[in-house]
Protein backbone atom coordinates (compact mmCIF):
# COMPACT_ATOMS: atom_id res chain seq x y z
CA UNK A 1 0.00 0.00 0.00
CA UNK A 2 1.42 3.38 -1.07
CA UNK A 3 0.42 6.37 1.05
CA UNK A 4 0.71 9.79 -0.49
CA UNK A 5 -0.73 13.30 -0.13
CA UNK A 6 -2.03 13.28 -3.70
CA UNK A 7 -2.21 10.83 -6.56
CA UNK A 8 -2.07 12.28 -10.07
CA UNK A 9 -3.61 10.29 -12.89
CA UNK A 10 -1.89 11.22 -16.14
CA UNK A 11 1.69 12.25 -16.88
CA UNK A 12 0.96 14.78 -19.60
CA UNK A 13 1.97 18.45 -19.30
CA UNK A 14 -0.86 19.26 -16.91
CA UNK A 15 -0.11 16.29 -14.64
CA UNK A 16 3.59 17.16 -14.59
CA UNK A 17 3.07 20.81 -13.67
CA UNK A 18 0.47 19.86 -11.07
CA UNK A 19 3.12 17.60 -9.49
CA UNK A 20 5.49 20.57 -9.47
CA UNK A 21 2.93 22.75 -7.71
CA UNK A 22 2.22 20.09 -5.08
CA UNK A 23 5.91 19.60 -4.30
CA UNK A 24 6.46 23.35 -4.18
CA UNK A 25 3.92 23.76 -1.41
CA UNK A 26 5.38 20.83 0.50
CA UNK A 27 3.05 17.97 -0.40
CA UNK A 28 4.22 14.69 -1.82
CA UNK A 29 2.63 12.98 -4.79
CA UNK A 30 2.88 10.02 -7.14
CA UNK A 31 1.88 9.82 -10.79
CA UNK A 32 0.22 6.94 -12.68
CA UNK A 33 0.02 6.79 -16.48
CA UNK A 34 -1.22 4.13 -18.86
CA UNK A 35 1.44 4.91 -21.47
CA UNK A 36 4.97 3.53 -21.21
CA UNK A 37 6.43 7.02 -21.29
CA UNK A 38 5.97 10.45 -19.74
CA UNK A 39 4.37 13.26 -21.76
CA UNK A 40 0.80 12.25 -22.58
CA UNK A 41 -0.70 13.56 -25.82
CA UNK A 42 2.38 15.77 -26.36
CA UNK A 43 4.56 12.69 -26.72
CA UNK A 44 2.04 10.29 -28.18
CA UNK A 45 0.24 12.49 -30.69
CA UNK A 46 2.58 15.30 -31.66
CA UNK A 47 6.17 14.90 -30.36
CA UNK A 48 7.55 16.73 -33.43
CA UNK A 49 4.82 19.28 -33.99
CA UNK A 50 5.63 22.79 -32.81
CA UNK A 51 3.38 24.46 -30.23
CA UNK A 52 3.19 28.27 -30.33
CA UNK A 53 0.99 29.20 -27.38
CA UNK A 54 2.87 28.28 -24.23
CA UNK A 55 3.44 31.55 -22.32
CA UNK A 56 7.02 32.83 -22.67
CA UNK A 57 7.97 29.96 -25.00
CA UNK A 58 7.56 31.25 -28.56
CA UNK A 59 7.91 27.80 -30.09
CA UNK A 60 8.57 24.29 -28.85
CA UNK A 61 7.66 20.74 -29.83
CA UNK A 62 5.63 18.37 -27.69
CA UNK A 63 8.81 16.52 -26.84
CA UNK A 64 10.69 19.68 -25.84
CA UNK A 65 7.82 20.82 -23.66
CA UNK A 66 7.78 17.46 -21.88
CA UNK A 67 11.56 17.54 -21.35
CA UNK A 68 11.39 21.09 -19.99
CA UNK A 69 8.65 20.13 -17.55
CA UNK A 70 10.71 17.15 -16.41
CA UNK A 71 13.70 19.45 -15.91
CA UNK A 72 11.54 21.67 -13.76
CA UNK A 73 10.69 18.61 -11.63
CA UNK A 74 14.35 17.66 -11.13
CA UNK A 75 14.68 19.10 -7.60
CA UNK A 76 11.87 16.85 -6.47
CA UNK A 77 11.57 13.16 -5.86
CA UNK A 78 8.43 11.99 -7.63
CA UNK A 79 7.51 8.39 -8.23
CA UNK A 80 6.06 7.62 -11.67
CA UNK A 81 4.08 4.44 -12.26
CA UNK A 82 4.06 4.02 -16.04
CA UNK A 83 2.36 1.31 -18.09
CA UNK A 84 -0.25 1.19 -15.38
CA UNK A 85 -3.85 2.31 -15.35
CA UNK A 86 -6.00 3.36 -12.41
CA UNK A 87 -8.96 1.02 -12.51
CA UNK A 88 -10.74 1.64 -9.19
CA UNK A 89 -11.24 4.67 -6.97
CA UNK A 90 -13.18 3.86 -3.81
CA UNK A 91 -14.00 5.79 -0.67
CA UNK A 92 -12.11 4.57 2.42
CA UNK A 93 -13.24 6.62 5.45
CA UNK A 94 -12.02 10.15 4.67
CA UNK A 95 -9.51 8.95 2.08
CA UNK A 96 -9.57 7.35 -1.36
CA UNK A 97 -8.39 3.82 -2.02
CA UNK A 98 -7.01 3.38 -5.51
CA UNK A 99 -6.28 0.18 -7.39
CA UNK A 100 -4.34 -0.06 -10.64
CA UNK A 101 -4.41 -2.64 -13.42
CA UNK A 102 -1.00 -3.93 -12.25
CA UNK A 103 -2.40 -4.51 -8.77
CA UNK A 104 -0.79 -1.52 -7.03
CA UNK A 105 -2.81 0.21 -4.31
CA UNK A 106 -2.69 3.77 -3.03
CA UNK A 107 -4.32 5.45 -0.06
CA UNK A 108 -4.62 9.22 -0.40
CA UNK A 109 -6.91 12.10 0.59
CA UNK A 110 -6.52 13.66 -2.89
CA UNK A 111 -6.88 12.28 -6.40
CA UNK A 112 -6.13 14.62 -9.29
CA UNK A 113 -7.33 13.42 -12.67
CA UNK A 114 -5.15 14.93 -15.38
CA UNK A 115 -6.14 12.31 -17.89
CA UNK A 116 -6.37 14.32 -21.13
CA UNK A 117 -9.04 12.57 -23.15
CA UNK A 118 -8.78 9.32 -21.26
CA UNK A 119 -6.31 6.50 -21.64
CA UNK A 120 -4.62 5.52 -24.86
CA UNK A 121 -5.63 2.11 -26.16
CA UNK A 122 -4.61 0.46 -29.44
CA UNK A 123 -6.97 0.97 -32.34
CA UNK A 124 -8.42 -2.36 -33.31
CA UNK A 125 -9.51 -4.17 -36.44
CA UNK A 126 -13.10 -3.40 -37.35
CA UNK A 127 -14.50 -6.93 -38.02
CA UNK A 128 -16.06 -8.08 -34.76
CA UNK A 129 -14.87 -11.68 -35.07
CA UNK A 130 -11.26 -10.51 -34.72
CA UNK A 131 -11.84 -10.37 -30.96
CA UNK A 132 -11.94 -14.19 -30.82
CA UNK A 133 -8.23 -14.36 -31.60
CA UNK A 134 -7.16 -11.24 -29.74
CA UNK A 135 -4.10 -11.67 -27.50
CA UNK A 136 -3.64 -15.18 -28.93
CA UNK A 137 -2.80 -14.96 -32.61
CA UNK A 138 -4.09 -11.47 -33.31
CA UNK A 139 -1.99 -8.84 -31.54
CA UNK A 140 -1.68 -5.07 -31.26
CA UNK A 141 1.75 -5.07 -29.64
CA UNK A 142 4.68 -7.44 -29.41
CA UNK A 143 6.00 -8.69 -26.12
CA UNK A 144 8.09 -11.64 -27.28
CA UNK A 145 9.22 -11.73 -30.90
CA UNK A 146 10.48 -15.32 -30.60
CA UNK A 147 6.94 -16.70 -30.98
CA UNK A 148 6.96 -15.64 -34.66
CA UNK A 149 10.02 -17.69 -35.64
CA UNK A 150 9.31 -19.82 -38.71
CA UNK A 151 5.67 -18.65 -38.86
CA UNK A 152 3.67 -16.62 -41.32
CA UNK A 153 2.94 -13.17 -39.91
CA UNK A 154 0.52 -10.71 -41.52
CA UNK A 155 1.14 -7.10 -40.50
CA UNK A 156 -1.34 -4.27 -41.04
CA UNK A 157 -0.43 -0.58 -40.99
CA UNK A 158 1.61 2.10 -42.73
CA UNK A 159 3.51 3.80 -39.95
CA UNK A 160 6.87 3.16 -38.34
CA UNK A 161 5.65 0.37 -36.02
CA UNK A 162 4.24 -1.69 -38.90
CA UNK A 163 7.28 -1.10 -41.08
CA UNK A 164 9.93 -1.63 -38.40
CA UNK A 165 8.37 -4.89 -37.27
CA UNK A 166 7.99 -6.08 -40.88
CA UNK A 167 11.72 -5.56 -41.42
CA UNK A 168 12.70 -7.09 -38.09
CA UNK A 169 10.46 -10.16 -38.34
CA UNK A 170 11.28 -10.80 -42.02
CA UNK A 171 14.60 -12.24 -40.84
CA UNK A 172 12.96 -15.36 -39.40
CA UNK A 173 9.33 -15.30 -40.58
CA UNK A 174 7.28 -15.10 -43.74
CA UNK A 175 5.77 -11.59 -43.80
CA UNK A 176 2.65 -10.19 -45.46
CA UNK A 177 2.45 -6.41 -45.14
CA UNK A 178 -0.94 -4.81 -45.79
CA UNK A 179 -1.74 -1.11 -45.99
CA UNK A 180 -4.79 0.79 -47.19
CA UNK A 181 -2.88 2.99 -49.65
CA UNK A 182 0.42 3.09 -51.59
CA UNK A 183 2.09 5.76 -49.46
CA UNK A 184 3.60 4.96 -46.07
CA UNK A 185 3.94 7.28 -43.10
CA UNK A 186 7.21 5.72 -41.91
CA UNK A 187 10.68 7.27 -42.21
CA UNK A 188 11.92 7.32 -45.83
CA UNK A 189 14.91 5.05 -45.11
CA UNK A 190 12.55 2.49 -43.58
CA UNK A 191 10.19 2.69 -46.56
CA UNK A 192 13.16 2.15 -48.93
CA UNK A 193 14.23 -0.88 -46.93
CA UNK A 194 10.70 -2.31 -47.17
CA UNK A 195 10.72 -1.97 -50.97
CA UNK A 196 14.12 -3.70 -51.08
CA UNK A 197 12.79 -6.61 -49.04
CA UNK A 198 9.71 -6.80 -51.27
CA UNK A 199 12.01 -7.09 -54.33
CA UNK A 200 14.03 -9.81 -52.63
CA UNK A 201 10.81 -11.69 -51.95
CA UNK A 202 11.15 -11.48 -48.17
CA UNK A 203 8.00 -9.40 -47.71
CA UNK A 204 4.74 -9.80 -49.65
CA UNK A 205 3.26 -6.33 -49.94
CA UNK A 206 -0.46 -5.73 -50.51
CA UNK A 207 -1.44 -2.09 -50.74
CA UNK A 208 -4.97 -0.64 -51.04
CA UNK A 209 -6.24 -3.64 -49.08
CA UNK A 210 -7.90 -3.78 -45.67
CA UNK A 211 -8.95 -6.57 -43.32
CA UNK A 212 -12.31 -8.07 -44.25
CA UNK A 213 -12.65 -11.24 -42.15
CA UNK A 214 -10.75 -13.89 -40.20
CA UNK A 215 -11.11 -17.67 -40.51
CA UNK A 216 -10.31 -20.49 -38.11
CA UNK A 217 -12.02 -22.36 -35.31
CA UNK A 218 -9.69 -22.65 -32.30
CA UNK A 219 -6.68 -21.42 -34.13
CA UNK A 220 -6.41 -18.61 -36.65
CA UNK A 221 -5.97 -20.17 -40.10
CA UNK A 222 -6.41 -17.48 -42.69
CA UNK A 223 -7.72 -13.99 -43.27
CA UNK A 224 -9.57 -12.30 -46.10
CA UNK A 225 -8.46 -8.88 -47.28
CA UNK A 226 -10.42 -6.66 -49.65
CA UNK A 227 -9.61 -3.58 -51.71
CA UNK A 228 -11.83 -0.60 -52.52
CA UNK A 229 -13.13 -2.35 -55.64
CA UNK A 230 -14.29 -5.24 -53.49
CA UNK A 231 -11.68 -7.71 -54.79
CA UNK A 232 -10.83 -10.21 -52.10
CA UNK A 233 -7.72 -12.22 -51.36
CA UNK A 234 -7.33 -15.07 -48.90
CA UNK A 235 -4.03 -15.22 -47.03
CA UNK A 236 -2.98 -18.17 -44.88
CA UNK A 237 -1.38 -16.86 -41.72
CA UNK A 238 -0.37 -17.91 -38.22
CA UNK A 239 -0.36 -14.45 -36.69
CA UNK A 240 -1.94 -11.09 -37.45
CA UNK A 241 -0.48 -7.83 -36.13
CA UNK A 242 -2.37 -4.53 -36.28
CA UNK A 243 -0.50 -1.23 -35.92
CA UNK A 244 -3.13 1.47 -36.37
CA UNK A 245 -1.90 3.81 -33.65
CA UNK A 246 -3.72 4.60 -30.45
CA UNK A 247 -7.14 5.94 -29.60
CA UNK A 248 -8.21 7.71 -26.45
CA UNK A 249 -10.93 6.22 -24.32
CA UNK A 250 -12.35 7.52 -21.08
CA UNK A 251 -12.15 3.96 -19.75
CA UNK A 252 -12.66 3.26 -16.04
CA UNK A 253 -13.00 6.98 -15.14
CA UNK A 254 -16.64 6.67 -16.22
CA UNK A 255 -17.29 4.34 -13.24
CA UNK A 256 -16.08 6.52 -10.38
CA UNK A 257 -19.35 8.29 -9.69
CA UNK A 258 -18.25 11.62 -11.17
CA UNK A 259 -20.57 14.04 -12.93
CA UNK A 260 -19.67 13.82 -16.60
CA UNK A 261 -20.47 15.97 -19.60
CA UNK A 262 -19.88 13.87 -22.73
CA UNK A 263 -16.30 12.68 -22.21
CA UNK A 264 -15.30 15.40 -19.74
CA UNK A 265 -15.60 15.80 -15.96
CA UNK A 266 -17.50 18.70 -14.42
CA UNK A 267 -15.52 20.76 -11.89
CA UNK A 268 -15.81 24.02 -9.98
CA UNK A 269 -13.40 26.81 -10.84
CA UNK A 270 -12.14 27.45 -7.32
CA UNK A 271 -10.58 24.09 -6.55
CA UNK A 272 -11.22 22.22 -9.78
CA UNK A 273 -12.94 19.70 -7.59
CA UNK A 274 -15.48 17.23 -8.99
CA UNK A 275 -18.77 16.32 -7.29
CA UNK A 276 -16.66 14.00 -5.07
CA UNK A 277 -14.73 15.68 -2.26
CA UNK A 278 -11.00 15.17 -2.74
CA UNK A 279 -11.24 14.22 -6.42
CA UNK A 280 -10.15 16.95 -8.80
CA UNK A 281 -9.96 17.11 -12.60
CA UNK A 282 -7.55 19.38 -14.48
CA UNK A 283 -6.47 19.88 -18.10
CA UNK A 284 -8.35 18.67 -21.16
CA UNK A 285 -10.46 16.23 -19.19
CA UNK A 286 -12.24 18.85 -17.07
CA UNK A 287 -15.07 21.11 -18.11
CA UNK A 288 -16.63 24.29 -16.69
CA UNK A 289 -18.22 27.38 -18.23
CA UNK A 290 -15.61 28.99 -20.47
CA UNK A 291 -13.20 26.04 -20.46
CA UNK A 292 -10.41 26.32 -23.02
CA UNK A 293 -8.56 23.14 -24.00
CA UNK A 294 -5.15 24.76 -23.90
CA UNK A 295 -2.04 23.55 -22.10
CA UNK A 296 -1.78 26.89 -20.30
CA UNK A 297 -5.27 26.42 -18.85
CA UNK A 298 -4.18 23.04 -17.52
CA UNK A 299 -1.27 24.69 -15.70
CA UNK A 300 -3.59 27.16 -13.99
CA UNK A 301 -6.08 24.47 -13.06
CA UNK A 302 -3.32 22.28 -11.63
CA UNK A 303 -1.92 25.12 -9.52
CA UNK A 304 -5.31 25.73 -7.91
CA UNK A 305 -6.13 22.06 -7.43
CA UNK A 306 -2.76 21.60 -5.69
CA UNK A 307 -3.65 24.32 -3.13
CA UNK A 308 -6.99 22.65 -2.53
CA UNK A 309 -5.16 19.37 -1.81
CA UNK A 310 -3.26 21.04 1.04
CA UNK A 311 -6.34 21.36 3.19
CA UNK A 312 -7.16 17.65 3.05
CA UNK A 313 -3.54 16.46 3.28
CA UNK A 314 -2.60 18.77 6.20
CA UNK A 315 -5.90 19.38 8.04
CA UNK A 316 -4.14 20.88 11.06
CA UNK A 317 -1.94 23.32 9.17
CA UNK A 318 -2.81 26.53 7.45
CA UNK A 319 -1.66 27.04 3.87
CA UNK A 320 0.32 30.23 3.39
CA UNK A 321 0.78 31.65 -0.06
CA UNK A 322 4.43 32.30 -0.91
CA UNK A 323 6.43 33.43 -3.95
CA UNK A 324 9.30 31.35 -5.34
CA UNK A 325 11.33 34.56 -5.65
CA UNK A 326 11.30 35.29 -1.95
CA UNK A 327 10.33 32.25 0.12
CA UNK A 328 13.18 30.55 1.98
CA UNK A 329 11.06 27.45 2.54
CA UNK A 330 10.36 27.08 -1.15
CA UNK A 331 14.00 27.68 -2.04
CA UNK A 332 14.99 24.92 0.36
CA UNK A 333 12.54 22.59 -1.34
CA UNK A 334 14.00 23.53 -4.70
CA UNK A 335 17.54 23.07 -3.36
CA UNK A 336 18.61 26.56 -4.40
CA UNK A 337 20.57 29.01 -2.24
CA UNK A 338 18.61 31.90 -0.80
CA UNK A 339 20.22 35.34 -0.84
CA UNK B 1 -25.77 30.46 -44.02
CA UNK B 2 -24.59 27.34 -45.88
CA UNK B 3 -26.49 24.16 -45.11
CA UNK B 4 -24.56 21.01 -44.29
CA UNK B 5 -26.37 17.70 -44.42
CA UNK B 6 -25.19 15.07 -41.97
CA UNK B 7 -26.50 11.53 -42.45
CA UNK B 8 -25.95 9.39 -39.39
CA UNK B 9 -25.32 5.65 -39.52
CA UNK B 10 -28.87 4.89 -38.38
CA UNK B 11 -30.26 6.85 -41.35
CA UNK B 12 -31.18 10.04 -39.55
CA UNK B 13 -30.64 13.22 -41.54
CA UNK B 14 -29.55 16.39 -39.77
CA UNK B 15 -29.73 19.48 -41.94
CA UNK B 16 -27.76 22.19 -40.16
CA UNK B 17 -27.02 25.81 -41.00
CA UNK B 18 -23.35 26.25 -40.29
CA UNK B 19 -21.60 29.61 -40.20
CA UNK B 20 -18.90 30.26 -42.79
CA UNK B 21 -15.47 29.63 -41.34
CA UNK B 22 -16.48 26.89 -38.95
CA UNK B 23 -15.43 23.34 -39.75
CA UNK B 24 -17.90 20.63 -40.70
CA UNK B 25 -16.81 18.94 -37.44
CA UNK B 26 -17.68 22.03 -35.37
CA UNK B 27 -21.03 22.29 -37.12
CA UNK B 28 -21.83 18.76 -35.95
CA UNK B 29 -20.48 19.03 -32.41
CA UNK B 30 -22.12 22.39 -31.67
CA UNK B 31 -25.48 21.10 -32.87
CA UNK B 32 -25.33 17.72 -31.14
CA UNK B 33 -25.20 15.68 -34.32
CA UNK B 34 -24.28 12.23 -32.97
CA UNK B 35 -21.39 10.14 -34.23
CA UNK B 36 -18.60 12.71 -34.46
CA UNK B 37 -16.34 12.50 -31.42
CA UNK B 38 -13.54 14.95 -32.32
CA UNK B 39 -11.42 13.84 -29.38
CA UNK B 40 -8.48 16.12 -30.18
CA UNK B 41 -10.68 19.16 -30.74
CA UNK B 42 -9.77 19.77 -34.39
CA UNK B 43 -6.00 19.48 -34.22
CA UNK B 44 -5.75 16.77 -36.87
CA UNK B 45 -4.21 14.63 -34.14
CA UNK B 46 -6.80 11.86 -33.98
CA UNK B 47 -9.23 10.39 -36.49
CA UNK B 48 -12.49 10.60 -34.58
CA UNK B 49 -14.28 13.17 -36.76
CA UNK B 50 -14.11 10.87 -39.76
CA UNK B 51 -16.87 11.20 -42.39
CA UNK B 52 -17.62 9.73 -45.81
CA UNK B 53 -18.23 12.57 -48.23
CA UNK B 54 -21.07 12.13 -50.73
CA UNK B 55 -19.59 11.05 -54.07
CA UNK B 56 -20.96 14.08 -55.94
CA UNK B 57 -19.21 16.35 -53.48
CA UNK B 58 -15.88 14.62 -52.94
CA UNK B 59 -14.04 16.17 -55.91
CA UNK B 60 -15.39 19.64 -55.17
CA UNK B 61 -13.63 19.81 -51.81
CA UNK B 62 -10.16 21.27 -51.27
CA UNK B 63 -7.55 18.50 -51.46
CA UNK B 64 -6.26 16.73 -48.37
CA UNK B 65 -2.99 17.70 -46.78
CA UNK B 66 -0.52 14.85 -46.15
CA UNK B 67 -1.23 14.96 -42.44
CA UNK B 68 -4.90 14.28 -43.01
CA UNK B 69 -4.22 11.21 -45.15
CA UNK B 70 -1.84 9.93 -42.45
CA UNK B 71 -4.51 10.31 -39.79
CA UNK B 72 -7.10 8.62 -42.01
CA UNK B 73 -4.92 5.48 -41.90
CA UNK B 74 -6.08 5.24 -38.32
CA UNK B 75 -9.75 5.91 -38.90
CA UNK B 76 -12.40 3.24 -38.49
CA UNK B 77 -13.00 1.65 -41.92
CA UNK B 78 -11.59 4.40 -44.13
CA UNK B 79 -12.74 4.49 -47.78
CA UNK B 80 -11.84 6.46 -50.89
CA UNK B 81 -14.27 9.22 -49.98
CA UNK B 82 -13.09 9.50 -46.36
CA UNK B 83 -12.24 12.90 -44.90
CA UNK B 84 -11.63 14.35 -41.47
CA UNK B 85 -14.48 16.77 -40.94
CA UNK B 86 -12.28 19.12 -38.88
CA UNK B 87 -10.35 19.86 -42.08
CA UNK B 88 -13.44 20.84 -44.10
CA UNK B 89 -14.06 24.54 -43.62
CA UNK B 90 -17.59 25.68 -44.39
CA UNK B 91 -18.02 28.32 -47.11
CA UNK B 92 -20.75 29.33 -49.56
CA UNK B 93 -19.24 26.88 -52.08
CA UNK B 94 -20.02 24.03 -49.68
CA UNK B 95 -23.70 24.92 -49.33
CA UNK B 96 -25.60 21.63 -49.52
CA UNK B 97 -22.58 19.42 -48.74
CA UNK B 98 -23.63 15.90 -47.77
CA UNK B 99 -21.50 13.85 -45.39
CA UNK B 100 -22.22 10.36 -44.07
CA UNK B 101 -21.11 9.52 -40.55
CA UNK B 102 -19.56 6.06 -40.03
CA UNK B 103 -21.02 3.50 -37.61
CA UNK B 104 -18.33 4.39 -35.11
CA UNK B 105 -15.24 6.51 -34.79
CA UNK B 106 -12.89 4.06 -33.10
Amino acid sequence: MNKTDALIIGAGPTGLFTAHQLKLIGLNCEVVDNLDKIGGQCIELYPDKPIYDIPAIPECTGEELTNNLLNQLKPFDIKFHLNDRVDEVKKDNDKWLIKTSNGKTFLTPNVIIAGGVGSFEPRKFSPKECERFENKSLLYSIKDKKIFKGKTVTIFGGGDSALDWSIELSKDSKINLIHRRDEFRGAQATVNKIHELVKEGKINLYTKYQMSSVNGSDKLESIVIKNDEGEAKILDTDYVLGFFGLIMQLGPIANWGLNLDKKTIQVDTEKFETNQKGIYAVGDICTYPGKLKLILSGFHEGALAARACFKLARPNEKYRFEFTTSSKTIKNRLGVKSD
Amino acid sequence: MPKIIYNTFDNQTHSIDVQNGLSVMEGAVQNDVPGIDADCGGGMACATCHVYVDENWFDKLPKKEDGEEDMLDMAFEPKKNSRLSCQLIVSDELDGLIVNIPSKQA
